[in-house]
């Protein structure tokens, strides 16, 4: 098949479709790109001719991994982290160490080298994060124990794959290491080892320098251009650039990313960089899946099924063994320990790289290679599929009550219940007076400077003015209850309000008007929480200005609150005329003689016809 | 001379002729203070720390209000709820109003004559009082006899001239003299 235009209708229809059915049926959006991976891969429709160009595609779409890292990172702050470092560090170092040591054992006891034994073992030890991750995130499970802790274990086997890449050229029996070296682009090959280390802190010191005082200057400076398509391209770069520093020195791009997102994790722009890459980190990802459907080799399955099939299942069923094991230490319940164990038993997108560099090095030979390239593939694919079926089966035999109660312990992003748009004297106000009584807004703000002075003094406020849907998706509007917004120009008001009906209708919404034309606009559309700016300061001045005349205090008081309760009725009535101008002079006119009326009434003793509290004097003519 | 404290509750004071003319008889006199609730707190928020300090400093409280529909204004039963603080006016440590004397100035449309079980109203005015009278026994006051001004509706203003000398009085006596000799009520 030739051509751009061609190949890419071809990935894409595949895409939607198979994507389509896989959800209509309830299953992970992964099953579906992976059966589009088989469908127009070398054994059923040949659109790609053969495995190693499903492997380039998987290469080059291997960075939505990284881009996938880059965003988990946005969600979790450095404390958060600091406090997954036990998960990180126990469970995850001790899956890799088991694993490894038992897949090691079989393979030495089934009579292979013990070189080739431990590099497959390595390998092997390894889950797919972008399987793993997308499929949790796909049902939510991110936040809860078991998703957590799959989370801590790949954040481990990430770390692990620098020190499995250095072990490898040790166990080329053959001197094969010049060959490997140069091929795995690492240019400090040619340094001593001691000096490599040092380059590798240094490059992890730069991207956390960078993050901290480089990223955010730019943004800023970029966000100030008011060119969307800017700070698309600043975002990719920061992706780009950290996962090429990452590269150059031979640490994994995608922990060197999820380090800059947890950095950036405060920035006022973690909402808005989330929103931008989003779209590309899930059609690289998708991509990438129908890539590893592309290169299961059917021909290889083919030839020795059983041998190909029992080596799948052995080694998935080993790594959920242990897993299994790791998480009965951790307490976890029955149905959280299925799902964290079958989760992560299949085997790593890396190994690909893994497998290729053995090759290189002589350690494999090409049937070698081949045959753990299908089984990887296998199991990538067999883990959705087994999910589901756990899922339909045992899970349902497993729902009882006490499973909820240890849904969420500490969520990594508690997210708010009020959204406030605009953090400028207005809305501060209302953010402060939120905040004095224990809640927490998402604050949005569309003024750079603002928000650095803002964030100086200890706010959280995000870069963004929430007209966008995106946006707004991302600070949490699905799951907020209240959405407020303290901007003043109208045609904001509009479209926050087109937005919210369109997308949110659970959001009630609240909107800051300037005047009464500007709430006749709002309420057009359908809005009832509308607060002019200025009616309540305004009021209250009159009422100090009487009190200080000496009127009593209670009763300007009352008369204050039946002032703004009778404007706001009259708004209501006003709103109907506001387009015949005629009319609508004399009904003010008529408004403005009622409340004159009122107020006179108060003022000549005789109460007026509104107010008969306290009223004495019909008594004493009876 | 004893301190006298009048909580004064009126939410339309400047149209009761009575309460004006019973608050000038006594405004002016030294050591008698007056603390107008309703403007004080229009809004309802009572400083409860300010109300329990003046309570401390004074001997005798007077709690003057229109006899409303058998009560006291919403804002009088407000003061009582917040600022008679289990622990400071009553219970365990609620010692601060021991032995201090209360009792209720009221004014009512209706003459004294329709309070009585053959009345209008069934009941006597001291039989309505008797949720006060309760308060002040639970924290250990000494519950005097209440003052009464009926009939405002149709009151001559001469003879309001007199019954407010008569409050004057009443109140010089409980300030100036040496033993108070009224009935009260105390729990023993």
């Amino acid at each position: 098949m030739e051509g751009f235009f061609a190949q890419s209708i071809i990935y894409i229809v595949a895409a939607i479709v198979c994507v389509l059915i896989t959800k209509r049926l309830g299953m992970s959006s992964i099953l579906g790109y992976l059966f589009a991976g088989v469908l127009i891969g070398p054994y059923v429709l040949k659109f790609i001719s053969n495995e190693s160009e499903g492997q380039d595609i998987m290469h080059g779409t291997e960075f939505g991994v990284v881009m996938m890292l880059f965003l988990i990172g946005l969600e979790l702050e450095p404390k958060n982290l600091w406090k997954m470092r036990d998960l990180i560090l126990k469970v995850g170092l001790s899956q890799v160490l088991i694993t490894a040591t038992l897949l090691f054992g079989l393979a030495v006891s089934l009579g292979v080298n013990w070189n080739i034994s431990l590099a497959v073992a390595l390998s092997m030890a390894l889950s797919s994060t972008a399987i793993v991750l997308q499929s949790l995130k796909e049902k939510n499970q991110m936040d809860s124990k078991e998703g957590k802790m799959s989370f801590g274990v790949l954040l481990m086997q990430d770390i692990a794959v620098i020190p499995i890449l250095a072990i490898l050229p040790l166990l080329a029996i053959s001197q094969a290491q010049g060959i490997g070296e140069q091929d795995h682009s690492n240019f400090l090959g040619d340094f001593p080892g001691w000096l490599q280390t040092v380059f590798i802190f240094v490059a992890i010191g730069v991207v956390v320098l960078l993050g901290r005082y480089a990223f955010g200057p730019l943004l800023h400076l970029v966000v100030k251009t008011r060119l969307r398509e800017l700070f698309v391209a600043a975002a990719l770069l920061i992706v780009t650039g950290i996962a090429f520093l990452m590269e150059l020195v031979g640490l994994s791009p995608a922990l060197g990313t999820f380090l800059a997102g947890v950095i950036l994790a405060n920035s006022p722009y973690k909402h808005a960089l989330e929103t931008d890459l989003e779209p590309f980190k899930g059609l690289l990802l998708g991509l990438f899946f129908m890539a590893v459907g592309a290169t299961i080799n059917f021909d290889l399955i083919g030839s020795d099924p059983v041998r190909v099939i029992s080596l799948t299942l052995g080694v998935m069923a080993i790594k959920a063994l242990v897993l299994y094991g790791l998480g009965l230490f951790k307490k976890l319940s029955t149905k959280q320990n299925l799902n964290f164990a079958f989760g992560l038993a299949q085997v790593s997108e890396f190994s690909f790289v893994t497998y290729s560099f053995a090759f290189q090095l002589e350690i494999f030979s090409k049937e070698i290679t081949d045959l753990l390239m299908a089984v990887t593939a296998l199991s990538m694919a067999l883990s959705p599929i087994l999910m589901v079926i756990l899922e339909k089966t045992i899970f349902k035999g497993l729902e009882k009550p006490d499973d909820r109660k240890e849904a969420e312990p500490d969520s990594i992003d508690s997210r708010n219940k009020v959204i406030l748009l605009g953090f400028g004297n207005f809305g501060s106000t209302i953010g402060r007076f939120l905040r004095a009584n224990g809640v927490e807004a998402t604050i949005l703000d569309s003024d750079p400077d603002r928000i650095e002075n803002l964030r100086k003094m200890g706010f959280k406020v995000y870069f963004g003015d929430g007209t966008r849907v995106d946006l707004l998706e991302s600070a949490g509007a699905e799951e907020a209850k209240i959405l407020v917004s303290a901007i003043d120009s109208t045609e904001h008001s509009k479209r926050i309000i087109k937005i919210c009906q369109e997308h949110f209708p659970n959001l009630e919404v609240l909107l800051r008007a300037r005047n009464r034309f500007d709430a006749y606009e709002l309420m057009d559309m359908g809005i009832r929480n509308i607060y002019r700016e200025h009616l309540d300061t305004s009021i209250r001045m009159g009422v100090d200005v009487l009190t200080k005349l000496g009127f009593r205090a209670y009763t300007v008081n009352r008369l204050a609150h039946q002032f703004r309760e009778y404007d706001e009725q009259a708004l209501r009535v006003l709103v109907n005329y506001k387009n015949n101008k005629k009319e609508y002079i004399s009904k003010v006119k008529k408004e403005i003689e009622m409340q004159e009326a009122m107020l006179g009434g108060e003022l000549s003793k005789k109460f007026s016809l509104n107010d008969h509290a306290w009223d004495s004097e019909q008594m004493k003519d009876n | 001379m004893r301190k006298i404290l009048v909580l004064f509750a009126h939410p339309k004071y400047e149209h009761s002729d009575a309460n004006q003319s019973l608050i000038n008889a006594i405004s002016t006199l030294e050591n008698v203070q007056i603390r107008d609730l309703y403007e004080l707190y229009p809004d309802f928020n009572i400083n409860v720390q300010e109300e329990q300090e003046a309570l401390f400093e004074h001997e005798v409280i007077i709690w003057q209000h229109p006899f409303y529909w058998y009560s006291c204004p919403p804002l009088l039963k407000q003061w009582i709820d917040l600022v008679l603080e289990y622990g400071w006016a009553y219970g365990p440590g609620g010692v601060f109003l021991k032995n201090k004397y209360v009792f209720n100035a009221i004014t009512s449309g209706g003459a004294k004559e329709v309070y009585a079980n053959e009345g209008r109203n069934r009941f006597s005015i001291e039989e309505f009082l008797r949720p006060f009278e309760q308060t002040a026994y639970l924290c250990n006051m000494r519950y005097l006899p209440c003052f009464h001004l009926g009939g405002t509706h149709r009151i001559s203003t001469a003879e309001l001239q007199g019954v407010s000398e008569v409050y004057r009085n009443l109140v010089l006596e409980l300030r100036d003299t040496k033993e108070i000799t009224f009935p009260f009520i105390q729990k023993s």
